[in-house]
């Protein structure tokens, strides 16, 4: 029986004995031992004696996972989420710190609202993306400055990108000197408005609508154009394209402060998957299954890309021009997805699964583990100005798992209050056994 | 009285689209609504469905289709109950699936569905005990108008091997050109479509479909099916007005000069007469529509046989 701990406990020691030690910040890829006395990495002849030894065996020994998106649903949508599950749900992915997206209801728009959120302690750090306008409305924006005071680690309006290129000129010029990213989610509301898939053979099978990749490509170089004007930071969040990637490419030679991330399901499943195939981008591509097909857990947004594009993706993860793994967590009640392919509300969950995914794509020859896990700790953490590693000194913040043990997501096997992912009665490599957080025990196995 | 005489090939409890159809499925579908039209020809009624309930669920305005339905309902001897969306609980904001399920509980046997979102259907059948009928889900499959266009065709042309049909209009958008360009090409045919870029788009590769001009998909086609436009859609980008597009896509007698002799002109209805096919083409000797609106009701007694395993 797996067992969840908060903040608030008590700092833990235990031994990770000869355990393979991936610690990209050194980097570090070693079998020895970890030690943690009172919540810190100590030199394994500080323990003193009787303290719980862990044998190392297969497991992996990480810093702990950082989400730079994670939608906890607080306040306005605890039936799908709250901090509790949102951040158990975290640490039993591996993470130990998630970024809470702010379209809720209200949206964290001013410096009171994110303070009922920001730091948060369950069974995770919580860190807060403010609104980057007041009400999400896109027409004025939000107080930058005392929303740094109070720690936001960036500002989006994610779940739509700007649409008033002088509102994006002018955050990205004011917050060049706080040193926060404006998180957008690049999509061109005009191109996208009524589109169900990603355009493509399965969307012209299927009868749905297809979003264009000119969608996410019109806004990233429209961001980036402002980027290069203004010096202000854009951190295009969920990439989806080749094109998009590209553009970030290009922006990053140029010197730019230009970064971005990707999802795990735009990394590992297409948009065949609409049509009920069940099979990662990697592999063949496979025929639909349309006795599965129009699964609303299925619909996303931006939706589950092209195969080329999640392979070009794959690569851009592998070459550096992505900086991080985020999951856009999105929880939703069966009520939102039991319904029309079109009525479906868009998102997935995605905290329990993106370990497993990447792993998949390391199974597969399609990425190394190291990079895998630093894109799912130290680079994200790096955005947000937190430090992840595992040398002696500092404090515990890690993830071990099992790479090559196996599970099944079900329901009952997921501390999200959501189950809504296509994933659902799939057998998955990784096996978190356990997190600490702030030298916390969040979640053991 | 037995039903049929033709040997059975029909595995499915639901009818969601011709891509779920083999070859022998359709032949046996065929068969059973030539054998349908003959009874009614001949005023008998063989009653397959007297122990079924038939529900009529239509999301989505339709008057043609609806009636056909219940035509063949009523005349295989169904309960037919008439789920009328304004009003019931639809109004109230109940869900698709919970709106279905009732129905179930209250006896309904096969839901005829029409809704305006691509897939509906699908989910339907995957969450109800329903046996579904797709009488058209959004942009994506009619497979009742598809297999009523091919008998209709056969009806006209014979046997489909090896013929030219053009299909003229709003490709993409159009749920009885998807089950056609499926149904056509299994039945042998090939396949022509023309219409403006974005119409047309995304339909390249489909086996035996080809994109062409409109003069090209028109040239020696053995049989030619035009589409309504829909007059909400030209703003999307389509085409700049409907006259451009009458102009340059609309079906006349001239240029079905370009066909073959006496080849058959086919419209699913409704039409927009004088935009995507001239009147006068549209009440000649060519026009094949009433055939289509007859044959609708004999398929759709076959489909509903079909599904409810009768006898």
């Amino acid at each position: 029986m797996s067992r969840f701990g908060s903040l608030g406990d008590s700092p833990a020691s235990f031994l990770l004995a000869g355990i393979r030690v991936i610690d990209p910040a050194e980097p570090e890829d070693a079998v020895r031992d970890v030690a943690v006395l009172e919540g810190r990495i100590v030199h394994p002849t500080g323990l003193p004696d009787g303290v719980r030894r862990i044998e190392g065996r297969d497991l992996v020994a990480a810093p702990g996972f950082c989400d730079l998106h994670t939608h906890l649903r607080v306040p306005g949508g605890e039936a799908a989420e709250t901090i509790e599950s949102g951040t158990r749900a975290a640490a039993h992915g591996g993470f130990t710190t998630v970024c809470a997206m702010p379209n809720t209801e209200p949206p964290l728009d001013e410096r009171a609202r994110v303070a009922a959120v920001n730091g948060l302690s369950a069974a995770a750090r919580v860190r807060v993306v403010a609104a980057a306008t007041r009400g999400r409305a896109g027409e004025r924006l939000t107080d930058y400055s005392e929303l740094a005071a109070e720690g936001v680690v960036g500002v989006s309006d994610d779940g739509a990108a700007i649409v008033d290129p002088r509102l994006v000129r002018g955050a990205l010029a004011y917050l060049a000197d706080l040193g926060l990213p404006l998180i957008e989610h690049a999509e061109e509301a005009r191109l996208a408005a009524g589109t169900l898939m990603r355009s493509g053979r399965m969307a012209t099978r299927l009868g749905l609508n297809g979003w264009p990749p000119s969608a996410e490509l019109t806004v990233v170089e429209r961001d980036i154009a402002l980027a290069a004007e203004t010096g202000g930071w854009v951190h295009f969040t969920h990439i989806t394209t080749a094109g998009g990637l590209d553009a970030v490419r290009r922006a990053k030679e140029r010197g730019l402060h230009v970064t971005c991330d990707v999802t795990p399901h735009h990394l590992a499943l297409t948009d065949a998957w609409v049509g009920g195939h069940r099979g990662f981008a990697w592999d063949d591509a496979g025929e639909p299954n349309l006795e599965r097909a129009y699964d609303g857990a299925t619909r996303v947004n931006p939706p589950l890309a092209s195969r080329d594009d999640a392979l070009a993706l794959l690569d851009g993860l592998v070459d550096g021009s992505i900086d991080a793994i985020a999951t856009d967590h999105a929880p939703h009640p069966p009520e939102r997805k039991l319904v029309e392919f079109a009525a479906a509300a868009p998102g997935m969950i995605g905290l329990e699964t993106a370990l497993s995914l990447g792993l998949a794509a390391v199974e597969a020859g399609r990425l190394g583990l190291v990079r895998l896990v630093e894109a799912l700790s130290a680079g994200p953490a790096a955005l947000i100005g937190e430090a992840r590693g595992l040398a002696i000194g500092q404090v515990a913040d890690l993830v071990v798992f099992d790479p090559a043990a196996r599970w099944r997501v079900e329901r009952d096997a997921l501390a999200s209050r959501s189950a809504n992912t296509p994933l659902l009665g799939m057998e998955l490599p990784g096996v978190v056994q356990l997190t600490v957080a702030d030298g916390r025990m969040t979640f053991e196995a | 009285m037995t039903v049929a005489t033709t040997p059975r090939t029909w595995p499915l409890r639901h009818l969601l689209d011709v891509d779920g159809l083999t070859r022998a499925g359709v032949e046996t579908c065929m068969a059973l609504a030539v054998e349908m039209r003959e009874w009614r020809e001949r005023g008998e009624r063989p009653e397959p469905l007297r122990r079924e309930t038939v529900g009529l669920a239509f999301y989505e305005a339709s008057t043609s289709t609806r009636v056909s339905f219940e035509l063949a309902a009523r005349a295989s001897g169904a309960t037919v109950v008439d789920l009328s969306v304004a009003g019931s609980s639809v109004a109230k904001g109940e869900s698709l699936v919970d709106t279905l399920r009732t129905l179930e509980r209250t006896g309904v046997t096969i839901c005829i569905l029409r809704h305006s979102a691509s897939g509906a259907a699908h989910l339907a059948a995957r969450e109800t005990g329903l046996r579904v009928v797709n009488a058209g889900d959004g942009m994506h499959a009619h497979p009742t108008q598809a297999l009523l266009d091919a008998l209709t065709l056969r009806d006209a042309l014979g046997p489909l091997e090896g013929r030219k049909i053009a299909i003229v209009g709003d490709i993409a958008h159009s749920r009885v050109a998807r089950s056609g360009l499926h149904l056509l090409p299994m039945l042998g045919a090939e396949v022509w479509l023309a219409g403006p870029p974005a119409f047309v788009r995304g339909f390249e590769g489909w086996p035996r479909v080809r994109v062409a001009p409109l003069d090209e998909a028109l040239r020696d086609a053995d049989a030619v099916m035009t589409l309504r436009i829909q007059v909400e859609r030209e703003a999307s980008a389509g085409v700049p007005s409907l006259r451009e597009y009458t102009s340059r896509w609309g079906l006349t007698s001239e240029r079905m000069l370009l066909a073959r002799p006496d080849a058959p002109v086919l419209h699913p209805g409704p039409t927009n007469e004088g935009v995507e096919i001239s009147a006068e083409l549209a009440a000649s000797r060519r026009s094949l529509i009433g055939r289509q609106v007859e044959n609708g009701v004999a398929v759709r007694m076959a489909v509903l046989a079909l599904v409810a395993g009768a006898p």
